[in-house]
């Protein structure tokens, strides 16, 4: 009997050992995950936490210190380049892991692995874009670069020493939570990286929904639909700049006219790989000295990007003796992204260029192994893709690789609704390049000339790089290497049977925009056209209009200029957008047809401010009623004609009803009658009446409380209590301070370049990853109120300073 | 007397033993303990439960105050869906009572069979 009491005793121990010990009965191993001396307890940080440390590692060449300031911004003092490297690697890790390791997986398309079945559709899309092999291609070139080579592998070095010393119980709480562990880090996870950014800002395109709309609307109304050049436009190259002769003069296919812009092919609706956020930009401007009261330029950007918790970006300063950079680095990636050294500034802005075009492939048969190109089979490369999904078998997956690059849909991925109809893609991301080794230049930079010699390695993504000098220079180019097309090639899918439909060239790089200097006395770009009509290639791009006009109006009317103004207008909410479009929505209104209740929101509307503020109501109705009107006005065409996910953008429709109010779009193809501009914009607006009384209902008509502003932690909607919800923060599309629900200034920078520079900046987040730590989301409410930390930039031979907390010493075992 | 010493003696070595060993060391030291200082079953349950549920929620509160409960406020949404430090530490407290409760009392039974 007393072996029976012992033997269910001791099942029962076993038992509750191996439930609370696995994910078997459980979504988290309670046991370890509570484990006060193992589990997520471990993770909750002390809050005078100290960050001193004496650390040795045999990599390490000679003797570096790093001061840490009260914000826990690292300042790196390394008597060689390579320790530098190493440390900055080292650090990363020790406060970013989690989220590097996760953003090189989603990269790669092995997200499956860590959270299963749902990241499935995700991590195809990823393996059918190639990004793997982009990276792969860029590692080549980083690593046949002594330079880049000594970067990545020192920084490597750095993140697994991190690795290495890291015991179970100090891992990111995310490891425990998902249940998995760290991979040690290599210099392709570093590409990687680089490769998803470059998704991030060069991946966009609407060449397949495009050319289903061709098949409906025809080209000729296209190019008025989706049009190369605003009627507004105010470019990132004032107008009247006189562009030179181009010197590549790329010849259009023959019979281009009939085979390809014609109206009769369409691809099939297939489902789109996940595009990048169509928002993704930024505002940079540098003003000269002649603008400012200190009469030093001073350089400002802000990135607009998802917001996520950890940040995209970590700050930090390196001084080695070849350099002292300060600004935001990526976790993932060695140098300074954005951010200034002793002597310039320099800051990016997406070029929004189009780099990624498709072409019709035909396969011999199903295998894939052979296409038509140049009349003859062509054998491709078969990519295996082995997916792996956590809990279930492994997923595989063919990509075949043909002249122009992966063909990213074929009979087996997505869903094509015409079987058979292989689609590559030629993307510029695919191409070996190392923009490591223009970070590694910029860094070092002391004048114009090294800025654009540093330019040169910037191949893509393509950005607008701002540059201010201690020597009064500022200066912005257009950068990057950018397809030299004939008129309207690439806007829909192309044939790919031959040659004669690829890319031709390149436009060198001396004839991509830039300015230096101009008599304006200020450089600005925030993501639209960077040249008017006059510019002599055919530019297609994702451009935004208004953000651009705003800033140059702005900074067009200032002069004596302070870095407290440019932080002011950084955080500008007013809205070019609505100054343009709310006099057209209230000229043709109908007011005798609304009744009292809708006609006290269109009081609303016409007392609006035209400033986004957290407490305008006009705003959100405004914004109500102008998506409704877009609806009414392309729905019809654009839902007959199979097209879900493209519409004209609103810079379109506001000019296109500016020009001509019978627009011949109005009208609803759906009824009888004819429709007026004005019964669209009224019927529009008693929509938005509706839906306006149901959010005042529950009280969040309000231009703050609509929007909602958050930051989500990467992990999204699983992780709430991990996020930042609610914050008081105006702005949003079209707008300088373009901060939306949760895509925004991901970093704020005034940096004005007087003999001892004053830098002005802050993130939407915190230096620490860890959710556990009160350096996890300490810059927020600062960042929400649109304020700013003066940045403590360490000099040569500083050792102290008020600002200077800790110290962590590295040398040689 | 052999109670409070097997209890001390108990959260002692389950702490000694967590810095090298993983969680569920505090079961084998909770399971030795009543082999080597004979208890009777019950209250070898009750030294095992009482001695980690001291450790275990005395060691999680320290922590979470040192942290302020920052990361107890967001981990107790998460795993028991409510927003309480107090709770996920009391969570904490048991989880470890009650696997060591059961380890001590199969010890003090496998010592009786001898």
């Amino acid at each position: 009997m007393r072996i029976v009491f012992f033997c269910i005793s001791f099942i029962v121990t076993i038992v509750l050992i191996v439930a609370l010990g696995t994910r078997t009965w459980l979504p988290v191993p309670l046991g370890s995950f509570l484990s006060p001396q193992h589990g997520i307890w471990q993770n909750a940080e002390p809050l005078g936490q100290d960050f001193n440390d004496d650390l040795q590692f045999p990599q390490l060449k000679g003797k570096s210190t790093v001061y840490i300031d009260d914000r826990l911004v690292p300042h790196i003092v390394s008597d060689n380049d390579d320790d530098a490297c190493f440390i900055q690697g080292y650090l990363h890790a020790r406060f970013r892991l989690w989220q590097m390791e996760f953003q090189t997986y989603a990269a790669a398309g092995r997200i499956s692995e860590i959270v299963g079945e749902k990241a499935l559709q995700y991590d195809k899309g990823r393996r059918r874009l190639g990004m793997v092999y982009a990276a792969e291609n860029m590692l080549k070139e980083m690593e046949a670069n002594p330079i880049t080579k000594a970067q990545v592998d020192n920084y490597t070095a750095g993140v697994n020493a991190y690795i290495a010393s890291l015991p179970e119980s100090r891992l990111p709480v995310e490891y425990k939570l998902l249940g998995y562990r760290p991979e040690k880090w290599n210099n392709l996870k570093t590409a990687l990286f680089v490769k998803q950014m470059a998704q991030t800002l060069s991946g966009f395109s609407d060449d397949l929904p495009l050319t289903k709309a061709k098949a409906f609307f025809g080209d000729e109304a296209l190019r008025i639909l989706f049009p190369q050049v605003d009627d507004s436009l105010d470019p990132v190259i004032p107008k009247e700049t006189v562009f030179p002769a181009p010197t590549v003069t790329p010849a259009a296919p023959v019979a281009s006219d009939s085979l390809y812009l014609n109206k009769s092919k369409a691809t099939g609706t297939v489902q789109e790989i996940k595009k990048p956020n169509p928002a993704n930009g930024s505002n940079n401007w540098a003003v000269s000295g002649s603008r400012t009261q200190s009469g030093a330029p001073i350089l400002c950007n802000d990135p607009h990007l998802d917001l996520s918790f950890p940040a995209i970006w970590y700050e930090m300063q390196v001084t080695t003796p070849t350099m002292n950079a300060y600004g935001v680095s990526f976790p993932g990636a060695p140098g300074i992204i954005i951010g200034f050294n002793d002597s310039i500034a320099f800051g990016f802005t997406s070029s929004e260029r189009d780099v990624m075009d498709y072409y019709a492939i035909r396969f011999k048969d199903e295998t894939k192994t052979q296409y038509w190109f140049d009349s003859s089979w062509k054998n491709s490369n078969l990519r295996i893709e082995e997916i792996k999904v956590k809990g279930k078998p492994v997923v595989y997956d063919t990509v075949a690789y043909s002249i122009f690059g992966p063909v990213a849909y074929d009979n087996s991925y997505p869903s094509a609704d015409e079987p058979g109809a292989a689609l590559a893609i030629r993307w510029k991301a695919h191409d070996p390049s190392n923009e490591l080794l223009m970070w590694y230049y910029l860094n070092r930079a002391n004048n114009y000339s090294d800025y654009k010699n540093a330019l040169q390695y910037f191949t893509n993504p393509a950005h607008n790089v701002v540059f201010a000098s201690k020597s009064g220079d500022i200066a912005i180019w257009h950068q990057g290497a950018l397809p030299a097309r004939w008129n309207r090639q690439g806007i829909y899918v192309m044939p790919g049977e031959d040659s004669s439909y690829m890319w031709q060239g390149f436009i060198p790089m001396d004839e991509n925009p830039h300015i230096l200097n101009p008599e304006r006395g200020f450089v600005s770009s925030a993501n639209q056209r960077p040249a008017d009509s006059t510019y002599p290639y055919f530019i297609p791009g994702y451009y935004d209009l208004y953000r651009g006009i705003a800033i140059n109006r702005k900074l067009n009317a200032m002069h004596g200029i302070t870095a407290d103004d440019m932080m002011k207008l950084q955080n500008d909410n007013y809205n070019v957008f609505a100054e343009t479009t709310r006099p057209l929505l209230l000229k043709y209104i109908k007011d005798s047809l609304l009744n009292e209740n809708e006609r006290k929101y269109l009081d609303i509307v016409n007392g609006w401010s035209l400033y986004n503020n957290i407490n305008e109501r006009g705003a959100t109705i405004f914004k109500l009623w102008y998506d409704n009107l877009e609806k009414q006005v392309w729905d019809d065409e654009f839902e007959k004609a199979g097209v879900t996910a493209l519409r004209p953008s609103e810079k379109t429709l506001t000019e296109a009803l500016l020009r001509d109010t019978a627009f011949k779009y109005i009208d609803n193809i759906n009824t009888p009658e004819h429709e007026t501009i004005a019964d669209v914009i009224t019927s529009a607006y008693q929509q938005a009446a509706k839906t306006a009384d149901s959010l005042s209902a529950i009280n969040q008509l309000t231009w703050g409380a609509n929007k909602n502003t958050s930051i989500y932690h990467l992990l999204g909607a699983a992780m709430m209590p991990f996020a930042r919800t609610g914050l008081p923060v105006g702005g949003g599309a079209h707008i300088i301070n373009a901060m939306q629900h949760n895509h925004g200034p991901s970093w704020r920078m005034v940096v004005e370049l007087t003999n001892e520079t004053a830098a002005y900046v802050v993130y939407p987040g915190g230096q620490s990853g860890n959710p556990g730590s009160p350096y996890y989301d300490s810059f927020v409410d600062k960042w929400a109120a649109g304020e700013y930390y003066k940045a403590w930039f360490m000099k040569r031979g500083e050792q102290e300073g008020d600002k200077l907390v800790w110290k962590m010493e590295f040398g040689r075992e | 007397m052999k109670f409070i010493v097997s209890i001390v003696l108990t959260a002692l070595l389950s702490f000694v033993a967590c810095l090298y060993l993983p969680w569920w060391s505090i079961a084998v030291v909770s399971f030795l303990i009543p082999m080597i200082i004979f208890q009777k079953p019950y209250m070898a349950f009750i030294t095992g439960f009482v001695s980690l549920l001291l450790l275990w929620g005395g060691l999680a509160w320290w922590i979470s105050t040192a942290n302020d409960d920052l990361l107890a406020h967001k981990i107790s949404v998460l795993v028991i869906k409510a927003d309480s430090p107090f709770l996920l530490i009391g969570l904490t407290a048991l989880i470890g009572a009650v696997v060591a409760a059961f380890a001590a009392l199969s010890g003090s039974l496998l010592r009786r069979l001898f």
